[in-house]
C-alpha cells in the first residue's frame, strides 16, 4: 500500500474521519461566503434606492422650505 | 457616555470608524486563521501518531474539540455583547451580538456532526441522550432561537434587544455544557486538555489541537468583522458614509 493510500485509509476509519473534516470545511466556507453575498445585495439595493430618489427629484424640484 | 471609557474606544464604537478598523484587521485575521489551520492539519493528520486505543479515528478531535470550544466561547461573547447592548444601548454591541449568532451556530453544528461521526465507531451509536450531547444540542437551539427572534421583528434594533435578552438568559447553558462531564457520569469522555494543570495528552497530539483552537479564534474574528461590516452598511443605508461606499463600488 502506498503512503498516500495508507494516509487516506485512516487506519480503517476513513468513512468517519473524512466526512467529519468535510463538514468542518463546507460549513466554514459557507459561513465565510455568506457575508460577501449579502454585502453585494445590500449595496445594489442601496444604489437602486438612491437612483430612484434622484430620478424623483429631477422630475419635480423639491418644494421650497417653508419659512418658520 | 461616562468619563472612564477611553476616547479611542468611544470612537471605535462609531459605525464608520469600526467599519474601517474591521476592514483593516479582517484580512490579517483570515490569513492567520488559514496559516495556523494548515499547520494544525499537517500536525494533526500527518505528524501526530495514531492513538493506542482509538487508532486513527481520534483525529476527529482536531476539529471537534476546537469547534466545541468556539461554540461556547462565541456564546459567551454574544451574551456579554447583548448585556452591553441592553444596558448602554450601543449599536455596535448589538451588531456584534447578533452577527456572532450564525457563526456560533455553525460551530455548534460542526461539533454535533463531527461528534456523531466520532461516536459511531467508538461508542457504536450516532447519538445518545448523554448530558454533554444534550446540552450542546440545547446550545444549538439557543443560537437558532436568538437568530429567529432577531429576524421576527420589523424593527432591527427592537429585534436585537429581544434576541439579546434571550441570549443573556441562555448563558446559563454554557457552564452546563462545560461541567456536564463532571456532574453527570455518562458516555462522553471527560476533559483531556486542562488549562491549569497537566493535560492528559501527548505533546505530539496536543500542539495541533491548540494550534487549531487558535486558528478557529482568528477565523471567528475574521468572520465577525465581515458580518459586522455588512450589517453596518445595511443598518446605516441612509448615511453619507455608506452612500459613498455604494457609489465607489458601483464605479468599479
Amino acid at each position: 500500500m502506498s503512503a498516500l493510500q495508507h494516509f487516506l485509509a485512516m487506519g480503517g476509519y476513513a468513512a468517519y474521519v473524512w466526512p467529519a473534516y468535510a463538514v468542518f470545511f463546507v460549513v466554514l466556507i459557507a459561513d465565510s461566503i455568506a457575508p460577501a453575498l449579502r454585502r453585494h445585495r445590500v449595496l445594489r439595493e442601496l444604489r437602486a434606492r438612491l437612483a430612484r430618489q434622484s430620478a424623483r427629484q429631477q422630475r419635480q424640484p423639491p418644494p421650497a422650505t417653508p419659512s418658520a | 457616555m461616562s468619563d472612564w471609557i477611553p476616547l479611542w474606544l468611544h470612537k471605535l464604537g462609531s459605525p464608520p470608524t469600526f467599519y474601517r478598523f474591521a476592514g483593516k484587521l479582517q484580512p490579517w485575521a483570515m490569513t492567520l486563521a488559514l496559516l495556523l489551520g494548515a499547520v494544525a492539519l499537517y500536525g494533526g493528520l500527518l505528524l501526530a501518531p495514531a492513538d493506542y486505543q482509538q487508532g486513527d479515528a481520534y483525529r476527529i478531535i482536531f476539529i471537534h474539540v476546537p469547534s466545541a470550544w468556539m461554540s461556547m466561547f462565541i456564546y459567551a461573547v454574544m451574551g456579554v455583547a447583548s448585556f452591553v447592548a441592553l444596558v448602554w444601548r450601543i449599536k455596535l454591541a448589538e451588531v456584534v451580538a447578533m452577527q456572532s449568532a450564525p457563526i456560533g451556530a455553525a460551530f455548534t453544528f460542526i461539533t454535533l456532526v463531527t461528534g456523531s461521526l466520532w461516536g459511531k465507531p467508538m461508542w457504536g451509536t450516532w447519538w445518545t441522550w448523554d448530558a454533554r450531547l444534550t446540552s450542546e444540542l440545547v446550545l444549538l437551539f439557543l443560537y437558532l432561537g436568538v437568530i429567529g427572534l432577531y429576524h421576527a421583528f420589523e424593527d432591527r434594533r427592537q429585534g436585537a434587544r429581544a434576541a439579546g435578552f434571550l441570549a443573556i438568559i441562555g448563558v446559563i447553558n454554557v457552564p452546563i455544557v462545560h461541567f456536564s462531564v463532571n456532574w453527570w457520569n455518562t458516555l462522553h469522555q471527560g476533559s483531556t486538555v486542562n488549562v491549569f494543570g497537566q493535560s492528559k495528552m501527548a505533546w505530539d497530539m496536543l500542539w495541533p489541537l491548540l494550534t487549531m483552537t487558535l486558528a478557529t479564534k482568528f477565523y471567528y474574528a475574521a468572520s465577525l468583522f465581515r458580518r459586522a461590516r455588512t450589517d453596518l452598511l445595511d443598518m446605516e443605508g441612509g448615511k453619507d458614509w455608506v452612500r459613498k461606499i455604494a457609489e465607489d463600488e458601483a464605479d468599479r
